[in-house]
């Protein structure tokens, strides 16, 4: 299993080093969303500030979206997949794997998010262990579930609006969770007790992740 | 490439399907298809666009789970057992499962790795296939239809597998290529491995084929014996089975056979079977 997943992470991340598609596409396209967010709010910095951790989390949702969209995609195109069922991988290596793929897709775009909310929201990080934990748990839970979701929606014709609609309900625990441990984390934010929520954030993760060990197999095969 | 099995040492049939029936939502891949290829046997499956070829061979490789009927792929359950099968044997699918971002030698290096496949045999494998200098650190994005048939085609010589299910090898071929396919296949037959071969173009490896069977509608509907059969004669009026005479007789034991229709009409035997 550890074998397969470290083949298939190491294929992904070299298709993406080749293609910098989360770099040159994915991270741009939050950084955006970012800046039009801070349009919305308007020049004064308060609400920035104020709202920076939940507008952060909402950019890496949606760039989570377009990572794992990316990662479906490269198995789509000529028959790719069908070669990766013939392989005969191990299917819980092979999600482990691709969702370590992301994981560090993620990682990367949540280190391009945060300096931009620093940059441009003039946040200051009082906790950085809080802020680095949240980004790490957060993005091992998201890159579970998105791959899990990615596979179910594979097979159909409407994957790119499907995985959307399927993916951001089921991944709120984890904007809930990073945005309060944020807020935590952050000067101006909201002083609490951030252990619950990387308590919440734990479960997320060792929930999908165990879930997408033992259906991944099922779902490649029917999608 | 590394011998396979035996084809004398193993009694059970490569691929055997009985009543054999896949769908697609609802509609009808393959609509009760009987079929045994013995070890070490080429059988060549002919039929018209959306007889079912294809389907056939996704079957055998458990990509396509039977809705009905029975089906038996190198002694094992293809669906049940699917890592075991599938790492014994290799499709050449009308895609080429090959990454545009990854060039030439990292694709065949991933596709041997993942299926258990020893990577020492990649360079003799690329060498066969005229994949060499530049063109192996060139992204697949770049090749050409031919290229990247080249390049499926060097991931099955060097995984070399007991049981080769091969689609239209020959599409997007050049000349050479295509006498390479030829070659291929005899070279994989003659150390034991089975090759099932669907072709729109029979001529191209008719001589090589111990058979040949018509799919029509999902269901083999005839089958007649072809130009590496050295015993020809037909030995039933309605049944032939024109496998190698070192194929142990339990494995002939499930011969296809039933009253039927098509007559493919060659100089061989021709075989009427549902």
């Amino acid at each position: 299993m550890w074998r397969d997943a470290l083949l298939v992470a190491g294929k992904d991340l070299r298709i993406e080093a080749r293609s910098r598609v989360a770099l040159g596409q994915v991270a741009p396209f939050g950084v955006v969303a970012l800046v039009l967010f801070a349009f919305a709010l308007g020049p004064d910095p308060t609400p920035l500030r104020r709202g920076a951790p939940g507008l952060f989390w909402v950019a890496v949702l949606f760039s989570t979206v377009l990572a794992v969209q990316r990662s479906v995609s490269v198995e789509s195109a000529d028959g790719a997949r069908d070669g990766l069922r013939l392989a005969g991988l191990d299917p819980a290596g092979l999600f482990l794997g691709k969702a370590a793929a992301v994981a560090a897709q993620l990682l990367v775009l949540e280190a391009v998010l945060g300096a931009g909310v620093v940059v441009l929201f003039g946040v200051r990080v009082t906790d950085p262990l809080l802020v680095v934990g949240s980004c790490l748990l957060g993005a091992v839970g998201l890159a579970a579930s998105g791959t899990l979701y990615g596979a179910l929606s594979a097979g159909l014709r409407v994957k790119e609006t499907l995985l959307p609609f399927l993916l951001l309900p089921v991944v709120v625990p984890v904007l809930l969770a990073g945005t309060k441990l944020w807020q935590a984390g952050v000067a101006g934010g909201t002083p609490a007790d951030g252990t619950p929520w990387l308590h919440l954030l734990l479960a997320f993760d060792a929930v999908y992740v165990a879930f997408g060990v033992l259906v991944f197999g099922p779902i490649q095969e029917s999608a | 490439m590394a011998p396979a099995a035996s084809p004398s040492s193993v009694p059970l049939p490569a691929v055997s399907l009985r009543g054999a029936v896949a769908l697609s939502g609802r509609f009808p891949l393959l609509a009760g298809a009987d079929l045994d290829v013995a070890r070490g046997e080429v059988v060549l499956v002919e039929g018209p666009n959306g007889a079912g070829k294809t389907s056939l061979l996704r079957v055998c490789a458990g990509l396509v789970p039977l809705a009905a009927g029975e089906i038996s792929v190198l002694g094992l359950d293809p669906v049940r057992k699917r890592t075991a099968v599938r790492r014994r044997i290799g499709l050449l699918a009308h895609g080429s499962h090959l990454y545009d971002d990854l060039t030439v030698r990292e694709n065949i290096r991933f596709a041997v790795r993942a299926a258990g496949g020893d990577v020492g045999r990649i360079p003799a494998a690329c060498e066969r296939l005229g994949l060499t200098g530049r063109l192996l650190a060139t992204p697949a994005a770049k090749l050409s239809a031919g290229q990247r048939r080249r390049v499926a085609l060097a991931v099955l010589v060097a995984r070399s597998p007991e049981l080769w299910l091969l689609d239209e090898p020959h599409a997007g071929l050049d000349a050479s290529a295509r006498s390479l396919v030829y070659d291929l296949v005899a070279e994989a037959s003659s150390i034991g491995a089975t090759v099932v071969v669907a072709s729109h173009e029979p001529e191209l490896t008719e001589e090589l084929a111990d058979r040949a069977v018509l799919v029509v509608g999902g269901r083999i509907v005839s089958e007649r014996s072809c130009g590496r059969t050295t015993d020809s004669s037909v030995t039933d009026s309605s049944v032939t089975d024109s496998r190698p005479s070192s194929v142990d007789d339990e494995a002939r034991g499930g011969a296809v056979a039933a009253p039927g229709s098509a007559d493919s009409g060659t100089n061989q035997a021709v075989v009427h079977v549902a």
